[in-house]
């Protein structure tokens, strides 16, 4: 590249396709993609979470490590981040248990209803973790289907880690399923012929090469669980919690923002680690889906096949008992009243609850008008950061800038919802340093759930463009298309095939979002999580009967438009989630 | 200045790498010719190919056509169109819109007829709403060959078009992508490894090796007057004898092989021998007969092939008439054939002085 700027060229002084001579509008557009997206990362993620930082360790304009030593000195702390990390890899291992033999079912066997059961499998991951936690402990508590049993699960951590497995098997499901659909069979037949036992077969040629993607899945999956937070906070009770509990809790009942941003520095070490992790772990895993092309291998289901047995045993198991069961249960739970069966539960969803301003219906007209601006600012910024890292300059510097901005944007999926919520506390009375309280204006909502939902964007529609082949874009070029219509017929064309999905994603992250905005949203304009959760923590079989309409009205709503955004694809688009 | 391509001193280097992967490389494409690039993978002839393209950044030299410098140029400003081994087919779109889209801002009718016209030339008529999931990998390269043509480019570039294609269907497309080039008065350059290929479609062949242009010959001069060792190695010639200066001191076969050429070459000058410098003689033995040892026979297309050793020239194939057969280890009479022989020049000596 170097040579051909430095050589002179008297002969031919028009402009090169790269060097001195792009044209404006190119520079203008690719510096918009880059900008636009940096600055509000920039203002909105970076910003705040500095200013925690800044909490943590300066007092008074001066470096102060007394804060650590204190937090880090009580025994609660330790308590916390033991649970956190426990309650993580227990969740870890039961979705990556129960997630691989789903994905060879769903992805490597053919069945009547598969297609019906792939969905089903998915709808947990956009479920809002507030909904999770209510239908779980409906399912556990004293009077619950199970609760009768004498298991005395309500408000244990085998509570709290199923839930998280109920969320997360669909991760490892899309991740590893992704790639098994895409593993040409004959790598593991040529070990067959070569004498390897279907065992031997399986751990030797098929589980080395979907490592990769299980490692990718796994690591995203403790990410998850570690900073869960809706689902901990409603079925932990007092108990048990996890660091994103714990600086909701020293914040809004202990009022000690400085062991809340202390604790924020601890979990931003974890998020970090386990990112990096995931970032070696997709690497790998896209750089494997390159080699192969999809394969259509899939076999209907033998049951004779130990192994197809396994995985259908693993897979009923799953989709009944973990996924079907507390679902079911907190409709039916839903529809009983004191007087009986019926819809007064519903009814009460119309009128102001308790101490609250306003009836769940408003809540859920709120949370829809947020949502879409959230959904809109998330797919305008993570559609742009997706183009731009999708790139593959020639220099060696500017393909280093792109990894570097691929994972910077990685960053606020782990970098947990209530830091960001926290963050907006502490940084946006005056933001930037102008004389505007962003805090009592409501904007900061929609803009605190698109952060959160960005990198969903990103990791949905990345892999579609990365899966572009270069030369698709070389051959549209001698065609006769300038870059702009190689942009927009080859690029934006195939990524559309994927946007409905992000756009669905986005809308149920940002439907169910609870961490940040339990922070941000004002008390007289409240979302449908934070009021789910404030009449879980009203007393009264009414408050609790509601909280459980309002529940199901929540999943119906996010699942419905989830539905509608999956319709909107093409068929044969997935994403690596 | 000359019509067509014309490719001056062209350097293309990546990265990190030891050596440019095209080295000072020359090369004229006149209107209307069709010259293949032929060489061993990794040679660089794709690299050059796509340097013509605009692909790759020159370090050095100039692209030209019609005597303008391209250089500077866009890809898609240049109206240069490429053929990719895969096709490259764009998967979102159907036949119709695959062949169209270099036909952007022409009228709708005009588009249709154009498609219409080119799904006819490549054999695919009728074929516009197909999904191009649907197509065989023959039909695929049929289609990207239409659509590479659809916008008329006034010169068209083919990357191994017909690699990924199994043998039978190569051959046959070969001579269908020759009849559309000369139908379609297209000039072309076409990359291969394949020297039947590159034989079958060209009308003249450039034989690359490490990054330089070692030969450019019509595919009958070519075959008939390799310009060096390298090229005719490349080409498939299997021995090199050199002519000594004491013919009746060498070997027997030595001295038939360079009896049998005309005009006779000088000493020093080294023969190139392709599978058939030797002949099995299943008559009665001759003058000037030659003995090998047979190591191994196979039939290729029905002729027999049979792999001799013979003192002086070493492991070659010879032919024998079809069905003939004898057991490995026996010895053969053979008899030089002056068509399979090839005289490398630079040793070249004139006929009047070799004969003094």
């Amino acid at each position: 590249m170097t040579t051909t700027l430095e050589r002179a060229r008297p002969a031919a002084p028009a402009p090169g396709p790269r060097g001195g001579g792009v044209p404006p509008g190119r520079v203008l557009f690719w510096g918009a993609a880059v900008v636009v997206p940096l600055v509000f990362l920039g203002v909105f993620f970076a910003w705040p979470v500095a200013a925690i930082v800044g909490r943590g360790f300066v007092t008074d304009g001066a470096l102060d490590l007394g804060g650590f030593a204190d937090v880090l000195g009580r025994p609660r702390t330790w308590r916390i981040v033991g649970q956190t990390l426990t309650q993580a890899t227990l969740g870890t291992l039961g979705s990556v248990l129960l997630g691989v033999p789903a994905a060879y079912l769903l992805h490597r066997c053919t069945f009547p209803g598969r297609a019906a059961v792939r969905a089903f499998v998915t709808v947990p991951f956009v479920l809002p973790t507030v909904v999770v936690g209510v239908a779980f402990r409906s399912l556990l508590v004293e009077g619950g289907l199970l609760g009768g049993l004498g298991l005395g699960l309500d408000g244990t951590m085998t509570a709290i880690v199923l839930a998280l497995v109920f969320f997360n098997t669909a991760v490892v499901v899309r991740t590893v399923g992704g790639l098994w659909e895409r593993l040409d069979p004959r790598a593991e037949q040529a070990a067959r012929s070569l004498g390897a036992s279907p065992w031997r077969a399986f751990r030797t040629v098929t589980l080395p090469a979907l490592a990769p993607a299980i490692a990718s899945a796994a690591s995203l999956t403790f990410l998850f669980c570690a900073t869960a937070f809706g689902t901990v906070l409603v079925l932990g009770g007092r108990q048990f919690g996890t660091v994103e509990t714990e600086i909701w809790v020293q914040t809004t009942q202990f009022l000690d923002l400085r062991a809340a941003a202390v604790l924020s520095v601890v979990q931003l070490v974890v998020v970090v680690a386990a990112l990096a992790l995931a970032g070696r772990a997709r690497a790998r895993t896209e750089r494997a889906l390159h080699l192969t092309e999809p394969v259509d291998a899939a076999h209907p289901v033998r049951l004779r096949d130990p192994f197809d047995m396994v995985a259908v045993v693993v897979t009923a198991v799953t989709v009944a008992g973990l996924i079907a069961l507390p679902l079911v249960n907190l409709v039916v739970r839903s529809l009983r009243t004191p007087d009986g069966w019926g819809l007064g539960n519903y009814a009460r969803l119309a009128e102001p609850a308790d101490v609250l301003r306003v009836t769940p219906w408003e809540a859920a007209v709120t949370s829809l008008r947020v949502a879409l601006d959230a959904t809109v600012i998330a797919v305008l910024v993570g559609g742009l950061v997706a183009l731009v890292v999708s790139r593959r300059p020639r220099a060696a510097a500017g393909r280093r800038a792109v990894a570097g901005l691929d994972a910077l944007f990685m960053l606020p999926l782990g970098v947990s919802a209530v830091t960001v919520g926290f963050g907006f506390l502490v940084s946006m009375d005056r933001p930037l340093g102008l004389p505007l309280d962003l805090r009592t204006s409501g904007v900061l909502v929609p803009v605190a759930q698109a952060v959160v939902a960005v990198p969903l964007v990103v990791r949905t529609v990345l892999p579609v463009l990365r899966a572009i082949d270069p030369r698709l874009r070389e051959a549209a070029a001698t065609l006769g298309a300038s870059p702009a219509r190689v942009l927009r017929t080859v690029d934006l064309a195939v990524a559309l095939r994927s946007l409905g999905l992000a756009l669905g994603f986005a809308f149920a992250a940002s439907l169910g979002e609870f961490g940040a905005t339990s922070f941000l949203a004002r008390p007289e304009n409240p979302t449908l999580p934070v009021v789910i959760f404030r009449l879980l923590g009203r007393p009264g079989v009414d408050n609790y009967g509601t909280a459980l309409a309002a529940s199901v009205l929540l999943a119906a709503l996010t699942a419905g438009i989830v539905a509608v955004c999956e319709r909107l694809r093409s068929p044969g688009v997935g994403s690596s989630w | 200045m000359s019509d067509g391509l014309g490719v001056r001193e062209v350097v293309v280097r990546y990265p990190g790498a030891a050596r440019p992967a095209v080295d000072a490389v020359s090369l004229d494409v006149p209107v209307g010719e069709v010259v293949a690039l032929l060489g061993p993978s990794g040679c660089g002839k794709s690299s050059l190919l796509r340097a013509v393209a605009g692909l790759e950044p020159l370090a050095a030299g100039d692209v030209a056509w019609d005597g303008v410098g391209v250089t500077g140029v866009p890809v898609h400003r240049r109206g240069f169109g490429l053929l990719f081994q895969d096709g490259q087919l764009f998967g979102h779109l159907d036949v119709a819109g695959n062949v169209a889209y270099g036909l952007a801002g022409r009228p709708r009718a005009e588009r249709a007829a154009r498609v219409a016209e080119l799904l006819d030339l490549v054999g695919l008529p009728g074929t516009q709403r197909r999904d191009v999931a649907t197509l065989s990998g023959g039909e695929r390269q049929r289609v990207a060959l239409a659509r590479a043509l659809a916008p008329r480019p006034r010169l068209l570039l083919l990357d191994e078009p017909l690699s990924a294609l199994d043998r039978s269907l190569r051959e046959r497309l070969a001579l269908d992508l020759r009849d559309v080039l000369v139908a379609t008065g297209t000039t072309a350059l076409f990359v291969t490894h394949d020297h039947d290929e590159a034989f079958a479609v060209a009308d003249r062949v450039a034989v690359m090796d490490a990054g330089r242009l070692l030969q450019v010959a019509a595919p009958a001069a070519l075959w008939s007057r390799p310009a060096s060792r390298r090229v005719a190695e490349f080409l498939g010639y299997e021995a090199f004898v050199e002519v000594p200066a004491d013919r009746d001191g060498a070997e027997p076969a030595v001295r038939a092989l360079v009896g049998a050429v005309e005009p006779r070459p000088g000493a020093g000058t080294t023969l190139a021998l392709a599978a058939g410098a030797l002949v099995v003689r299943t008559g009665a033995a001759g003058a000037g007969d030659v003995v090998g040892t047979v190591t191994l026979l196979r039939s290729r297309r029905g002729r027999t092939e049979v792999v001799v050793d013979v003192p002086g020239v070493g492991r070659v194939t010879a032919f024998a008439p079809a069905g003939w057969s004898c057991e490995p280890g026996t010895s053969v009479l053979l008899r030089a054939d002056p068509a399979a022989v090839a005289p490398l020049p630079g040793t070249w000596v004139a006929p009047d002085v070799a004969t003094a």
